[in-house]
């Protein structure tokens, strides 16, 4: 596994715009599949998982601005309220902007941790959103969250692979 | 594949001199910091929660964003409605016979009743006429498919797949073949939202259909359960009541099935009796719904205090109708 070893450094190539954009198009056709159920509770939010991966990996170029966009973009998918999602990436993003340097020089279980907390901290945002305009909280909500992380490390792998490849079609 | 060495050209991009300056030029050109951004796009979500829950300014932004959106969602469901597609295909003839038989003995079943409710229509409407109350208006259905769930575990909720295209308003009557379902709460150029019934604190005026005792049926939100609020401990109300539409909003037509009465807990300590209830319709089974046409617009609600002089005339008005 050459992303677990930092010694030798990683060769990727500079991503293209059009690959950032359907890394985020297909987070949003995973997020709309039709779920039900447990499987609802237990669904990872792929979104997040993907602009946080952006955020950290290429902060000059996906920020808290494109997460927010994003954010637009599930509430209308999602029917929320508007800007609920967007301010919960807005946290995600400036957690993924701010720590994006200490991350990229974890391994992918130092990484897990540090992710598991902006991931927290993204879910606790939405959570107190809807609590604050509907006065309940379904605590349950969070298992997404734990799902979330484990996402992590098999998403973060899964594209830096991708980008690893194209460098060796070349 | 890692022991060949890449291309030189490769490496030079990795080679920290040219990368760092680039990246310090493009660091000092970024304008706000971080902060100054999270402060910023939070205060713009905020202001945006605030318009979207006090007032509905941005449903038409929300259906033009919904356009970029919904080929994804279309896509996103077409692996189901293909894999239900195909089952339909191999489904086998003596299923298909059986079918046929258990909806023949149905429809006559119904064809019967069906000839006894006309006569009991026509009945109605005479006497109505005789006492001069006013008619019941059939209402008009659109058939509707359920698109998909909603993927927010917080909400009871549904898309359909019939939009203001086809002439859907909000607050129109969702109902399936047994009993009412929901409430169409937002509307798409090509989806609509149907609030279920069961969605917390969603409220619909009920009936006993045993007892004619009118009541309002309030969703549970986290079970599937439905529950009447403020109903005395005395109150007449049974095991396997079944509540109808009572029809005095002027939303929900008068008749339609709701709920069936399943736990009644009477408790001394408590003012009111805890009523448990399930809904009729299939809330969380059906694909396929009916949308009913918006009812009739009832009288203006009189005034909270009218001046002497019109509350003579309305008596007046009244006695000459």
């Amino acid at each position: 596994m050459p992303y677990l070893d930092k010694a030798q450094p990683e060769i990727l190539r500079p991503v293209s715009n059009l690959f950032i954009i359907t890394s985020i198009v297909v987070a949003l056709f995973l997020n709309g599949l039709p779920w039900e159920g447990l499987w609802l509770m237990l669904r990872p939010d792929f979104v997040a998982v993907v602009m946080l991966y952006w955020c950290t990996h290429k902060p000059l170029r996906v920020g808290i601005g494109m997460s927010w966009m994003v954010g637009m973009l599930a509430d209308v998918a999602d029917a929320s309220l508007f800007g609920q999602h967007a301010l919960s990436y807005t946290v995600l993003a400036f957690g993924g902007v701010v720590l994006s340097r200490r991350i990229r020089m974890f391994d992918l279980r130092e990484q897990t941790t540090q992710v598991s907390l902006i991931l927290l901290l993204t879910y606790a945002t939405y959570a107190l959103v809807h609590w604050q305009v509907n006065g309940h909280v379904a605590w349950i909500y969070f298992l997404g969250c734990l799902t979330s992380t484990l996402l992590w490390a098999p998403m973060s792998t899964l594209m830096q692979s991708m980008r690893q490849t194209r460098v060796d079609r070349e | 594949m890692h022991t060949v060495p890449p291309p030189l050209t490769t490496y030079y991009s990795a080679v920290p001199t040219k990368m760092d300056s680039t990246q310090t030029f493009q660091v000092l050109n970024r304008g706000p910091g971080h902060a100054a951004r999270l402060v910023f796009f939070v205060v713009l979500s905020f202001l945006l929660m605030f318009v979207d829950t006090r007032y509905r300014y941005l449903e038409s932004s929300r259906s033009a964003l919904s356009m970029l959106v919904s080929p994804i969602q279309r896509l996103a469901t077409l692996p189901n409605s293909l894999w239900q597609q195909a089952s339909d295909f191999f489904v086998t003839q003596s299923s298909l016979l059986d079918e046929n038989n258990a909806l023949r003995l149905q429809r006559e079943k119904d064809a019967a009743q069906l000839i006894q409710s006309q006569s009991l229509l026509q009945e109605n409407q005479q006497l109505r006429l005789l006492l001069a109350l006013q008619q019941h208006t059939p209402f008009a259905s659109q058939f509707a498919e359920i698109v998909y769930a909603e993927r927010d575990i917080f909400k009871r909720k549904v898309l359909i797949n019939k939009g203001s295209y086809s002439d859907i308003q909000p607050g129109q009557v969702v109902m399936d073949d047994k009993g009412i379902v929901g409430q169409i709460t937002r509307v798409y150029p090509w989806l609509s939202e149907v609030t279920l019934i069961t969605e917390k604190d969603h409220a619909v005026p009920v009936q006993v259909l045993r007892s004619g005792l009118r009541s309002v049926a309030f969703g549970a939100g986290d079970t599937s359960q439905l529950s009447l609020r403020y109903m005395p401990v005395s109150t007449d109300i049974q095991n396997g009541d079944v509540l109808i539409t009572s029809g005095i909003d002027g939303l929900y037509p008068p008749g339609i099935p709701v709920a069936k009465v399943e736990k009644i807990e009477r408790d001394a300590a408590y003012p009111f009796a805890q009523i448990i209830c399930l809904p009729l319709g299939g809330v969380d089974k059906h694909k396929q719904l009916l949308v009913l046409s918006a009812m009739p617009r009832l009288p203006e609600r009189p005034a909270a205090d009218p001046a002497p002089a019109t509350g003579k005339t309305k008596v007046k008005k009244a006695e000459v109708h």
